[in-house]
Order: structure tokens, then sequence, then C-alpha cells
């Protein structure tokens, strides 16, 4: 076992150190993260160079089955390609939803003709997937969506009103929670399905967030016809996927901080370059005494999640994502809090002189954070979850 | 570096914990503090875990222990944290092991560690002179005295102090008070002359001591590792005892939010459980989230310990840290959401309160952790 272990990990280095391009392992600007899709671009040539091959390898979804795009490794195998890649800087190849949500929904619920058709198009990065869940009256009570699918022969007819669609504008399929059944109790009358943008019944607006960008759209669907096939999992069967797919969302969020890190200095760093240092100090204690308070956290956090991801028996977060969830956003909120302490008002300009174009990310960055716990469910429905679903408190 | 158990260290951890379950739970406790007992544990429970090992996890296996390691202890100090469990499973087997085996000399460590191992000879250690944990901050004088030593000072909080066999006194023999360097360790036998023990009653009802020095005279093989550098075997000792103290916080801190979990669901106000509400429910959730770091640290502290790498120390602070703030949370709430019933005597909920604050400030309090890990990270 070890030592299979160890001659997988010579293999991954020597594919990764001569396939790896120079220009991938280094720090990635946000104009060159690859989202892929029918309109991806390439500011960077090798980021498609990357993908291509990493796609070719499966390595995009390294535990996926090789049948449907992916690698075939073992969790074990993942984790150390996943050391590997962090070991030589190398660039995350592809970010997707459809890689982090829909795919292990489908994997487990899918029919074979629906694995067929999507996974391998999610692993090459050739189709770009959007969530269609919250609607305006569909916040944290998400099972009281209304948008409406009515079965008729072959299609289903959606009508509806979606709302933090994140990056539809740039999305070609969305993956949506339907009401199918309006009579049955509300989460009982609730589909799952699948729906090509491409239709000219889907509409995106992009809404304007406090941080000044807009990764967040209105989805409107109407009179849009979806073939039958594109329904997951069975009708009115769509809140256990939508359960099911929130917590790898969770698990997806709650690693924001992490992949944040990389060539971003330390809190303590920036403290002892905008606060001032003393005897190699951060001169001013108390700013000390909470970067420490916050790195003694977080890395508790990162124990945490290895100690958990080495206790798994399957690769289902279950409800102990909702605790990832909830510490990971927190956590990541408290950092921005304090990146901005450190920095004092050199971290509040918004455009223009007087400010680095590092200084100015962070007040756009903390602005945003303060989405991490609401999205994906808000910090008060994962507590809810922690004390109903693990520590059994009655309703 | 595993964040899991192994079969072996799991067989351990429930062997121990059915063995506090059974043999000392938290009435055991009451019983010590309400009988006044001179020892402040009980003799034949002690010759029980001596019995499976648990006094030798630390000692070498050439000086009749197993070294087993602190992982494996750190899941006995574990199960005894859930019932508050006394005995000298900290003071000798944890430090005073740790000290002997790390740096005796062949003579020392012949001569004390199979009693020691044997559970017939009891340790503590001599450390803090003050109302917070300083282990530089050492006024208690070494002065040369012909080819020995003569020891003068007035050390307090020494846990098991007045029921110990040996003492090892930190003394300053140079420099000044809060000086890393110039500390010396002394191994001094408790019926020494000049050396006068009281017995502190603490709030948590477990063994300390104020242990007086009144010109003890000692020879130079009282000494334990080098004269004036005894601050390097004083840090290694105080990592293990703080990644052990922090497991042993960590098992009480599960307990306390057990309990309190079970008194939500069974407790009725207004005809529902008190489970039902929100304002509870959430304050239950956050502190689910707080253990769960915590006993991430702590595993992840006593097996650095074990694999002996550069991030032991750092990991050791952290886990203090975090189990502390887990226990001194579990503590507090635990009381706040058991009501009226939680503040009688009769009910066993505040001996985890009252555990809470003196574990916490043994070996340095959150802030004393939070300030060392700073240091070692660098800023």
């Amino acid at each position: 076992m070890a030592a299979d272990a160890a001659a997988f990990r010579a293999e991954a280095r020597a594919w990764l150190e001569a396939n790896c391009p120079p220009s991938m392992r280094t720090p990635m600007p946000d104009d060159e993260v690859v989202w892929g899709g029918r309109r991806a671009s390439f500011k960077n040539p090798d980021s498609k160079l990357w993908l291509e091959r990493m796609a070719a390898k499966g390595w995009t979804v390294p535990t996926w089955p090789r049948d449907y795009g992916g690698g075939g490794l073992s969790d074990a195998e993942a984790r150390i390609l996943e050391e590997e890649m962090r070991r030589l800087n190398c660039r995350s190849p592809l970010q997707s939803f459809g890689i982090w949500m829909l795919g292990p929904v489908l994997l487990e619920f899918g029919t074979e003709a629906q694995k067929a058709a999507h996974l391998p198009r999610i692993a090459r990065g050739e189709i770009r997937w959007c969530q269609g869940y919250s609607e305006p009256e569909a916040g944290s009570d998400l099972a009281g969506l209304k948008t409406r699918a009515v079965l008729q022969g072959e299609h289903f007819l959606v009508n509806g009103h979606k709302i933090w669609t994140s990056y539809a504008n740039f999305a070609d399929w969305i993956f949506c929670l339907v009401r199918t059944d309006p009579s049955a109790k509300k989460h009982e009358g609730i589909s799952f399905l699948l729906i090509d943008m491409d239709d000219p019944g889907v509409r995106t607006r992009p809404i304007r967030l406090i941080s000044g960008a807009s990764p967040f759209c209105e989805t409107f669907i109407e009179n849009v016809r979806v073939p039958q096939e594109n329904l997951v999992g069975g009708l009115n069967n769509g809140w256990t996927i939508a359960k099911k797919l929130l917590e790898h969302e969770r698990k997806m969020i709650a690693s924001i901080g992490e992949r944040q890190r990389g060539a971003e200095r330390s809190l303590a760093a920036l403290a002892k370059a905008y606060a001032g240092e003393r005897d190699g100090r951060v001169a001013d204690a108390v700013l000390r005494d909470r970067i420490a308070q916050h790195e003694i956290d977080q890395r508790a956090f990162r124990l945490t999640q290895r100690r958990a991801a080495e206790e798994a028996k399957s690769g289902s977060p279950g409800p102990a994502s909702a605790m990832f969830k909830y510490y990971g956003t927190e956590l990541n909120k408290r950092k921005f809090e304090l990146l901005l302490h450190c920095v004092g008002t050199q971290a509040l300009g918004w455009q223009g002189d007087g400010f680095s174009r590092d200084e100015l990310r962070i007040a756009r960055e903390w602005l945003r954070s303060k989405a991490n716990s609401i999205e994906g469910g808000t910090s008060e429905i994962q507590l809810n979850i922690i004390a109903k679903r693990v520590l059994g408190l009655p309703d | 570096m595993a964040l899991t158990l192994d079969a072996d260290t799991a067989l351990i951890r429930d062997t121990a914990f059915d063995f506090f379950a059974k043999r000392s739970p938290v009435s055991a406790l009451r019983k010590l503090r309400d009988d006044k007992d001179a020892l402040g544990f009980s003799l034949p429970l002690w010759r029980q875990m001596v019995e499976l090992g648990w006094a030798g996890f630390l000692v070498p296996e050439a000086h009749g222990g197993s070294d087993f390691g602190c992982l494996g202890l750190g899941q006995v100090l574990e199960a005894a944290g859930r019932t508050l469990a006394a005995s000298p499973l900290v003071a000798t087997a944890l430090i005073g092991a740790s000290a002997l085996a790390l740096a005796g000399s062949a003579a020392q460590k012949a001569a004390h560690l199979p009693a020691l191992a044997k559970g017939e000879r009891l340790v503590a250690l001599a450390l803090e002179e003050g109302p917070h944990h300083a282990p530089y901050r050492i006024a208690t004088a070494a002065r040369r005295a012909g080819t020995g030593f003569r020891l003068e000072g007035e050390k307090r909080l020494v846990l098991d102090g007045h029921v110990a066999d040996l003492l090892i006194v930190a003394a300053r023999s140079s420099g000044t008070a809060d000086e890393r360097g110039g500390i010396t360790l002394f191994l001094v036998p408790a019926d020494a002359a000049g050396v006068a023990r009281t017995r502190s009653v603490m709030v948590d009802s477990r063994n300390a001591a104020l242990v007086r020095l009144d010109g003890v005279e000692l020879g130079e093989e009282a000494v334990l590792g080098r004269v004036d550098a005894g601050a390097e075997v004083l840090d290694p000792v105080l990592d293990r005892a703080r990644a052990g103290l922090a497991a042993e916080m960590l098992g009480s801190a599960a307990e306390a939010f057990e309990r309190t979990v079970q008194y939500l669901k069974d407790r009725k106000q207004f005809g529902v459980p008190i489970g039902s509400f929100q304002a509870l429910k959430h304050r239950a959730a956050a502190m689910f989230c707080e253990i769960e770091l915590a006993r991430s640290a702590v595993v992840a502290a006593l097996a650095a310990l074990d694999a002996g790498g550069d991030e032991a120390s750092a990991l050791a602070s952290l886990a203090k840290a975090k189990a502390g703030d887990a226990l001194f949370l579990v503590g507090n709430e635990g009381v706040q959401m058991h009501g009226g019933i939680g503040m009688t005597d009769e009910h066993e909920i505040g001996f985890f309160l009252k555990r809470a604050r003196v574990a916490q400030a043994s070996f340095g309090d959150g802030a004393f952790q939070r300030d060392r890990y700073a240091a070692l990270m660098g800023y």
C-alpha cells in the first residue's frame, strides 16, 4: 500500500513536471482563471494547453471513473496528486460548478445516458454550468420555490424566476429545482431538471453587489420546453438531490479561504509592514493576539478538514459539511476584517492613485467575503442543520 | 502523520473510557472532596491504572515502561477528563516521566523510572512562583554550596506536590528573573531537610500544593540535565504537559457538552423541550464545532510530539489554546443551559466549570499560548 502510494507519487510528480507549462506554476491573476464553457476564452494560451493536457489525463476530475472523463484515482491517490500540484505550485486547470456540485450528484443519481451525456463535457471544460436554486421568495426557505415545470407529453414546460445564479451570464446549462406537484407538501413536489440555456426563453441579468462586482444574476425562464430525459432522480424526488448537492456546495464554499491562499502575504507580514514591527514582532500587542487567535483557529480548522477526510468512509460529505461551511466562512470573514485592521486606510481605497493593485483588491474582497456566510445556506441555516442532524435536537 | 487512531491506540482509548466511566465517575471526585481525603486521589484505583500500564507509557522499555507514547497516554487523559478523575497521571505519568526520560542521567533513570512505571514513586514539578504561568520567571535561588547547591524559595500550584515522593524543582542558578538561561532543574526528595509542603485546596478539588524550600542542601548528582540549561528540559516537558492537559480538557469538554445536549432534550418548559428553541440550538451547534476543532488540534499535537518534528511546540500551544477555549465555553454554557439546577452543588455540571478554569490556567492560559504560538511562527 505504502509502496503503491510512493510509486503513484513519483509518477504524478514526473508527469506534472513534464506537462505543466512554466507559466501555469505562477500565481493566477483573476483574469486568467479558467471556467471553460462554449464561450471560454483563454487570455494566456498556456491555460488552454494545461486544461487540455489535464483533461486528457482525466485529472480535472481525478476521482471520477475513466468512462466519464475522470482519472479513476482513489481518494488517497487524489490527495497525493493534490499535494504534488501544490508542491509545484500548479494552477488548478479548471474552476467548475459542474465539477464541484453537479458531477457528484449525477454520479450518484443520474441515468447512464445522463452520465454519458454530461460528465465528460464537464471534465473537459466544454460546458459551463450554473445553479438555479434560490428565488426571490425562496432564500433560506429554499423548498418554498415556485418555478413551475408542467409535464406536456415528452417535455416539461418551465416558467419561473431564479436569483443569485452565480455567473449565469457566462453559463451554458443550468441545473434547476422546479415545482412539479403544487398540491404536494412543499418538500415533496420538487424535481431536479437540467436546462440548456441556449433556449431564447432563458434570459439573465447580472446584479451589482456592494463589492462593485456582479458575480450573481437573476435568471428568467419563460415557456422553456425541456425534454423529459433531463429530469434527474425521478419526478418529485428533487429535494433529496437538492440536499445532496448542497452538501457538495457547502464543502466547496468551506474551502474558500484555502483557494485564495498561495501568493498572499500572511496577516502577520502585513501587520508588520503596515502597523509596525518591534524586535521582529508585530508591534501592536492586541493586533498580534488577534492574528494568533485567527491563525490558531484556521490551522485547527484545516486539521479538522483533514481528519474528516481521513475518517470519511464514502465520498459524501454528510451533515458535517454544515460545520465546515459555517466555520470556514466565518473564518474567512474574520480574516478579511483582520486584514483591514492590519492595512488600515490603505485597505479602504476604491480606485485610482495612492493605492497599489493589491491594496485596491482588499476592500472589494472584504465586501465579497460577506456573501460567504449567506450563499449556499446562511450560517444560521448551517447551525440549524448541525442542531437537528448531528445533535438530534427537536424541532 | 495520521489524525486517526491506529487499532492499538483505539483499543487503549476504549479500555480507558470504560475504566473511568465504571470505576471513577464524577461522584468519586465529589467523595474525595467531601471526605477531605488526605491523598486527593484513590490509591487502589491508581494501582489498577498502573496494572493497565498507563504509568509507564512514557517510560522507556529498558526502564520498565512500554514507551507507548504521548498519543496513547493522551487517550487515557481524555478518558480521565470525561469523568474529571483525580489521579497522578498528569504529574507523574506525563510530566515526571517525561522529565526523567528526556533529561535524566543513566543513574537518575535507573533510580527513578522503574519505580515510577510501577506506580510506586510519585513525582511533582515545582515550577510556578506567581499567579500566572511564566516558566522562566524564576526567583527560587540555587546557590553553590561546597560541591553542591543550596535552594531557597517558594513554589505554588505544584500539582500533587503534597503527595509526591520526588520533586523536580526549577531554580535560578544564574541570571535574572524572566531570563531563559540560568535555570537549573533539581531532583529533590520530598522528605529532604528544608522542604515544607502545604496542600492548596483549589476550586476544582484537585491536587496542588505550596512548596517551601528553606536551605535545602543538594549534591551535584541532584541536577537534572545541565546547570543553567534547565529551560532546554523544561520546554519539551511543558510541551507534553500542555498537550496532555489539552487532551484531558477535550474529554471534559466533550462530556459536559453531551450532558448539556441531553438536558436540552429532556428539560421541558412552555410545554416543549427547551432544545427546540433556536436561541439554544445555535449555541449548542457552535459548541459542537469548537469541540471538533479542539479534537483535531489535540490529536495533531500528541502525534507530533511522538514524531518529534519542529511542529510539536506550536501544535502543543495550539491544542492547549483550543481545548482550553472549548472547555471554558462549554463549562459556562453548560451551567447557563442547565439553569437553576446547574447552580446547585448537587448537580455535577458545575464540577466541569470549576475544573475548566484551573486546567486552563495550568501551564499557560489562552493568552499565554497565543503569545507563544506567535513567537514560534516568527511574529
